[in-house]
């Protein structure tokens, strides 16, 4: 019998090698100072204040909309606090060709992108006008099916190829997101093509009431991409220099021919997962909640633009009073929105022409809503 | 006896069932430490362990290809899909292989499996939560889709369901999970599948329906008997098989039906209960059999959904053209 040969091929350790690699990038620590000088994107004070200012503004629009839904004036609601840096600072690195396919928690971003305010609040309260996406703007709708945008934005990406558009295509999933088949045969799929796609996935630690831990036996969640043969990388999701960083660098690439790129945010979710009743002192700790809120972006990054002259409190209180406005003035616009008929649904089924059976029952509820 | 909720009724039969059968298996999204979305499961995992009752990652056709593999070893598996707008994820796991279990191996394989789910509308959920897919899972041969329209069918429907040795697709209308309480014994007992239950009877028109639209139908017999109608209100508790048997008598007695659904027109359930009193009882109708059904269209915005959805008022209107006619 042949001596067996001790670790000729030791499929553990390569994991594990491969695993450690995956470390967690940073720029900005927890008390807002620059840790990492090679990787500093290097923006303009305009530019960070500009980044602030938005993150303030959508601090303000979650706590207005966590009222507004408690009120029942919204509807469906995804909190988004402690999201703030890995949802704006990714969105902040594209440009207005860019294409988002958002999840449902990826409101702001699109709402930056160019979708008015009021319609996101009409998307949130079920109706169709919020869905009416102006020409120009361009994003998908915030998508239900956990995953499915990943496998659509490879298809998007592909598009752009095709065209010879100098733009990109990014998509935003959760961890959860990362268990569904749509999300490996999505970077398998852009990997294949070699398509401009950017991948994020935001950990916020929880898919409702599931733990990452429950979710796969990987380590990181970026390592996913190695499988997929495309570039990927794990941050600091509530760094937003970090993740303005490795955003604008994957855009870089998917502009230059290198193909797509996969992003794992670290982050957390402050709120309950939606409003419709989940209960995170279910399963989370106020342990766990507080020792992420002391990573909060907001905090760190408002150290960071202070000790740089860039902001304070005046500042700080004219972009709350303001997001306080507009959200006002998007909600009263939202108000006056008609009310839905279902001769209204009846005509948005198709865009061609009408089969017979919808031709039919329109006759019949528009007789019935005229009364 | 208790008075139950639909959803306390459920959380029971599921009880009753992994203490009566070790190889029941509970699992799903959220199901363990977070009792389900809809608090379903509440309990259960700290009641028979996580060996029992388990979370998964978050994939419907991981969940679905699960149970295929688990009924592979023997277990009966009971997994949760957490809204039955998502089935198309799991379509198939459901429709491509389990329902051809027995068939493919000419029987020697089966899949006593029972997913279970919320589905209909009503409660203002965000998009594509909610629907009435019931029709799809229907024209599946090889499943057995079951709807309650109460907490006591609930309750003896699910222990059925749980212990038929094929795949059941066993569909919880959310309206109904806490709409109301009913007397449910503490007890086990058991409901055959594809028995249907007469609700009241009546004389002049047969309603044949299911679930929410139970209730709706026993509203309009009240209203259509204060005009002096006597009303038969059918609740077929399986849509597939149909329970073609009590169907007919009582069209053969009443002469008039009508079928109501709270899914969109086109094909669909009632289509086919349509068909079979054509098919069955001609010559015993004095009308046309008429339909009352949602419009052909998406399952709408949560704001529109109430305008959409058919109602006592939709029964009421449509009865009356039958009893006219």
């Amino acid at each position: 019998m042949a001596q067996k040969k001790a670790n000729a091929f030791d499929p553990e350790q390569n994991l594990r090698e491969i695993e450690d690699k995956f470390e967690m990038l940073q720029v900005l620590n927890e008390e807002g100072e620059i840790v990492n000088k090679e990787m500093d994107p290097g923006m303009s004070d305009e530019q960070l204040t500009e980044l602030m200012t938005r993150m303030v503004w959508t601090r303000i629009l979650d706590q207005r909309s966590i009222s507004l839904n408690r009120q029942g004036r919204l509807g469906f609601y995804a909190p988004t606090a402690g999201q703030e840096a890995s949802q704006l600072a990714s969105q902040y690195a594209l440009e207005k060709d860019d294409f988002i396919l958002p999840g449902y928690r990826d409101v702001p971003q699109i709402v930056f992108h160019g979708l008015p305010l009021e319609q996101a609040f009409l998307w949130s309260r079920g109706h169709f006008h919020g869905s009416d996406v102006p020409d120009g703007v361009n994003i998908f709708l915030p998508q239900i099916i956990i995953g499915a945008q990943y496998i659509q934005a490879a298809g998007v990406a592909l598009g752009k190829q095709k065209r010879g558009e100098k733009s990109v295509v990014i998509t935003y999933t959760g961890d959860g997101g990362t268990s569904q088949g749509d999300f490996y045969e999505g970077i398998n799929f852009a990997g294949a093509f070699n398509s401009p796609a950017i991948f994020i996935i935001q950990n916020n630690q929880y898919a409702i009431s599931t733990p990452r831990s429950l979710q796969t036996k990987a380590k990181t969640l970026a390592q996913k991409g190695i499988a997929a043969g495309i570039p990927s990388v794990l941050v600091d999701g509530m760094d937003p220099l970090a993740v303005y960083a490795v955003t604008q660098q994957a855009r870089e690439r998917a502009l230059n021919g290198g193909g797509p790129t996969l992003i794992e945010t670290m982050c957390y979710r402050y709120g309950p997962h939606t409003m419709a009743g989940d209960d995170p002192t279910r399963y989370r700790t106020s342990e766990t909640d507080s020792e992420w809120e002391k990573r909060d972006p907001l905090i760190r990054f408002r150290k960071y633009l202070e000790s740089k002259g860039l902001w304070n409190e005046e500042k700080e209180n004219e972009v709350i009073e303001r997001a306080k406005e507009e959200i006002k003035a998007a909600i009263k616009k939202a108000d006056a929105a008609p009310k839905q008929k279902v001769s209204d649904f009846l005509n948005i089924m198709y865009r061609g022409e009408m089969p017979e059976n919808v031709k039919e029952q329109l006759d019949i509820y528009t007789a019935k809503e005229s009364k | 006896m208790a008075q139950m909720t639909m959803i306390q009724a459920i959380t029971d039969a599921l009880r009753n069932e992994l203490k009566n059968d070790e190889n029941v298996l509970v699992f799903g999204e959220d199901v363990g430490v977070n009792g389900g979305v809809f608090r379903a499961t509440e309990g259960l995992q700290k009641e028979f362990g996580e060996d029992r009752v388990f979370d998964t990652p978050l994939a419907e056709s991981g969940i679905g290809g699960l149970a295929v593999g688990l009924s592979l070893q023997g277990f009966r598996p009971v997994p949760e899909i957490q809204f039955f707008g998502f089935v198309y994820e799991v379509m198939d796991s459901i429709s491509g292989q389990l329902a051809r279990m027995s068939f493919r191996s000419a029987g020697h394989f089966h899949a006593p499996v029972t997913i279970r789910s919320p589905f209909g509308g009503g409660v203002a959920t965000p998009e594509m939560h909610a629907d009435s897919l019931e029709g799809l899972m229907a024209q599946q041969p090889g499943l057995k889709v079951v709807i309650p329209s109460g907490p006591y069918d609930a309750k003896g429907l699910l222990i059925s369901s749980i212990r038929d040795e094929d795949p059941v697709i066993f569909l919880e209308h959310m309206k109904l999970y806490r709409s109301f309480r009913e007397e449910v014994p503490e007890e086990e007992y058991t409901i055959p599948l594809g028995k249907a239950d007469v609700k009241k009877e009546g004389t002049d028109l047969s309603i044949i329906t299911y679930g929410a639209m139970v209730r709706e139908s026993l509203k309009a017999a009240e209203e259509l008997e204060k005009e002096g109608h006597s009303v038969e209100v059918i609740d077929l508790r399986t849509v597939q098989p149909l329970d073609v048997e009590t169907i007919i008598s009582s069209v053969e007695k009443t002469n008039r039906a009508i079928v109501v659904q709270e899914a969109q027109r086109q094909a669909g359930v009632a289509a086919n209960v349509v068909a079979e009193i054509t098919e069955r009882a001609i010559l015993s109708l004095e009308a046309p059999v008429l339909r009352v059904a949602a419009p052909d269209t998406i399952y709408p915005y949560a704001q529109g959904e109430n305008t959409w959805l058919p109602g006592a008022k939709d029964i009421v209107e449509t009865a009356k053209k039958v009893l006219e006619f």
